[in-house]
């Protein structure tokens, strides 16, 4: 019955008071969710680079892509899901390191490839950069290890090769 | 030259055409009032509540195609301007609303009449500004104006602090027509091939329909629209939005479509083969079961909208851009495919239509003790020689003018269709007299809606508006009672008011003349004489049946060959 699609959609949106809350508002009023959102001005400062991750059928999500597409503020907008694309997530994950559990934390960020960036007594602080799965993978792989606090950026998405988010308008 | 903010502000208006604002004063747009008072080409009017505002400039929108101007100052300002935006967005109509802020100091300090306008307005209109420095005040101005009238209409708000406002601070005023928006831009996809796909296949259709809305006569397409349909001598039906843009009185109308449509559009989009859809949205009060809709038919969409496109209903064949320029286009491809058509299905066609047509779905018990509203509807068509600009509430009243005012012009028939705002009548008339001094302008409204908005008529007192309010008075919410007698087992929780007006009486004390009609012999003759008061403002409260329905009806979630008739509608007529 529920055929909801996790879609990654890039946009470019004029870098102004209230264009952020004009998407986040078309989502809510419209009935769609934001998983995840992370926005950040481009080279060009006047410009924001927002990827988005929502789940939804094909044809609301290709309904979406028009309802974004006509807000004033949104220059561009692309549906990456269905493209060759790079994914990459940030983790910042805060976990309790008992003296038993350092030998095997230390392990576990070695196959990840993530990096212990601060140190407690008591704690490390991870970091993690990779796609979604990678770092569910990792949260996962941490089994009774306490988490003090988990931070994700969401995820951030690129198409592969030379095609790119034009400013076309 | 050298301009205060306030100065550059109603430079802009100038320069935009603008001859009216509908607005009311108050501490943010004080300085803007005071330069607007030394101007002497744009004229203010003054309404008694800032609703009143909108609903005047979305009625001059709607009559003249021209952008409804509003000025309104800071927190209650514009939190009262609300419904009246989201009427103008949801049927698309271009409206520039400017309102006062407090100061940038003050901005976020919960200031005296303090109110984030921006915010509140964001989900209802088609754009929003915050104005952050002088400099930038003409050019939003512009990029307003541009959003506001281009692609699909739609209202935009300008909210602009009370410092950048300040006489006293001058700069130069530079007003640029071509002002890009680098992320605006009103997307068609005019394919000349993709509209003679669309030409052959209307041509190839054994059982036509057409169907259309507002975008017809948003984009002033009626002329085009008629020149095609002609030609392909197709049946035709209009949504709420889009009566007047075909004539009423022309054989090929079939109505206006729907859940209070003529039998015979809705049984004809039950049983089409091709539909073609100009402007229009496939609203649910049009569709009905979505499952349900014109389920044989391939269908062919043209809009200036891409989100309007396989929205509701998934469409075969979609065109993109002004639908003017598209109908035209269209209207020569199907020139050259004409010898397409199947002449003996259409005459096929044609008879099962004028089957359906012999339910005569309109017709309504006529009675000698009680007014029927349709009848007052029917009186004032004939009076007015269907000519009148005709404003309406929200109800049954507003309904039973869409089936029995036969509009043959576009622009004529003014009713919020989308958002449904009970008070919208009589301010839209007041915006609609604005634009046609000359014309006749009728509210139809009903004794609950006129109450939402009623100190509007101190407005029409002040500017000599001489309005026709025809207040069809069933002492009832007689759309809410009748899906109360229909659905609810005839529990009529609170649709009726205890506590009515004198009508007659109210409109006397703001200064109008006053008249009540409770029988039926003095219908016609009544409305007559005032109708024939031309410069006065007459308010006419009509005591009317209070039992009366709205037929035929299709009950929300049905589909279109699922409709209730009037007990007097001819039951018995045998169908081809």
């Amino acid at each position: 019955m529920n055929d909801d699609k996790r879609h990654i959609v890039s946009l470019l949106v004029e870098n102004e008071f209230g264009s952020l809350s004009r998407i986040a508002g078309l989502f809510s009023a419209r009935g769609y969710n934001i998983h995840s959102l992370s926005v950040a001005p481009t080279s060009d400062d006047s410009i924001s680079r927002m990827t988005l991750v929502t789940f939804c059928t094909d044809a609301k999500a290709s309904q979406l892509m028009k309802q974004l597409d006509k807000l004033v503020d949104v220059i561009n907008v692309k549906d990456l899901t269905g493209e060759t694309h790079i994914e990459r997530e940030m983790l910042l994950l805060k976990v309790k390191s008992t003296p038993k559990q350092r030998d095997e934390l230390k392990r576990l960020t070695d196959i990840f490839r993530a990096r212990i960036i601060d140190v407690t007594d008591t704690t490390y602080t991870i970091e993690l950069t990779g796609p979604t799965e990678k770092i569910l993978a990792f949260i996962d792989s941490l089994g009774k290890i306490k988490i003090i606090e988990q931070v994700r950026s969401g995820a951030l998405g690129i198409s592969r090769g030379s095609e790119s988010l034009e400013i076309k308008k | 030259m050298k301009l205060s903010g306030s100065e550059i502000i109603i430079e802009s208006l100038k320069k935009e055409g603008v001859d009216y604002i509908f607005g009311y004063p108050g501490g943010a747009v004080l300085h803007i009032y005071d330069a607007l008072f030394a101007a002497k080409d744009i004229k203010h009017v003054l309404v008694r509540h800032e609703q009143g505002a909108t609903h005047a400039a979305d009625g001059y929108a709607r009559a003249c195609n021209k952008p409804g101007v509003v000025l309104v100052t800071s927190g209650p300002g514009i939190t009262n301007c609300v419904t009246g935006i989201a009427t103008a967005h949801m049927d698309s109509i271009p409206m520039i609303v400017i309102s006062g802020q407090v100061s940038r100091q003050y901005v976020g300090s919960d200031a005296f009449q303090e109110a984030d306008a921006t915010g509140i307005t964001r989900p209802i209109c088609k754009h929003n500004f915050l104005i952050n420095d002088r400099e930038s005040i003409a050019d939003t101005f512009r990029k307003a104006f541009i959003i506001a009238t281009t692609g699909r209409p739609g209202p935009v708000i300008i909210d602009i602090p009370k410092d950048l406002t300040d006489p006293n601070v001058k700069i130069a005023f530079e007003y640029k027509k071509n002002i890009k928006i680098r992320s605006y831009k009103v997307k068609t996809n005019e394919d000349e091939n993709k509209i003679e796909d669309a030409a052959k296949l209307l041509c190839l259709a054994k059982k036509p329909m057409i169907y259309t809305g507002g975008g017809v006569i948003l984009s002033k397409a009626s002329k085009e629209l008629i020149k095609l349909t002609r030609l392909l001598k197709y049946p035709i039906t209009n949504t709420l939005m889009g009566l007047g843009a075909y004539p009423s009185s022309d054989d090929q109308f079939l109505g206006m479509l729907g859940m209070h449509g003529t039998y015979e559009a809705n049984m004809a989009m039950h049983d089409c083969d091709v539909l073609l859809a100009v402007g229009a949205r496939f609203d649910d009060r049009v569709t009905g079961d979505t499952k349900q809709f014109c389920p044989k038919a391939k269908i062919i969409h043209i809009d200036i909208d891409p989100s309007s496109i396989s929205k509701i209903i998934e469409v075969d064949h979609s065109l993109i851009g002004d639908t003017k320029s598209i109908l035209k286009k269209l209207t020569s491809f199907v020139a050259k495919h004409k010898r397409n058509i199947n002449n003996h299905e259409l005459e096929k066609w044609w008879k099962k239509i004028k089957s359906w047509q012999r339910k005569n779905c309109l017709s309504y018990k006529k009675s000698k003790d009680v007014i029927k509203p349709q009848s007052v509807i029917e009186t004032l068509h004939k009076l007015s020689k269907g000519k009148a600009f005709v404003t309406s509430d929200v109800g049954q009243h507003q309904m039973w003018v869409a089936q029995y005012y036969k509009f043959d012009k576009p622009n004529r028939w003014i009713n919020s269709g989308g958002l449904g705002t009970m008070g919208f009548g009589l301010p839209a008339a007041i915006g609609a007299q604005l634009a046609y001094p000359k014309e006749e302008v009728i509210c139809v409204t009903g004794e609950a809606s006129i109450l939402m908005c009623i100190q509007e008529l101190s407005t029409c007192l002040q500017y000599g508006l001489p309005i026709k309010v025809i207040n069809l008075n069933n002492r009832y919410m007689g759309m809410v009672r009748q899906w109360q007698e229909f659905f609810y087992e005839g529990r009529y929780a609170m649709s009726y008011m205890d506590a009515i007006p004198n009508f007659a009486k109210l409109a006397e004390s703001f200064g109008h003349i006053g008249m009540v009609i409770d029988k039926p012999e003095n219908l016609e003759k009544d409305l007559k004489s005032a109708l024939s008061q031309k410069n006065r403002l007459v308010f006419v409260d009509v005591i009317t049946d209070q039992t009366e329905n709205v037929y035929p009806m299709i009950v929300s979630g049905k589909g279109h060959h699922e409709m209730h008739l009037a007990p007097s509608a001819n039951e018995d007529i045998e169908l081809a």
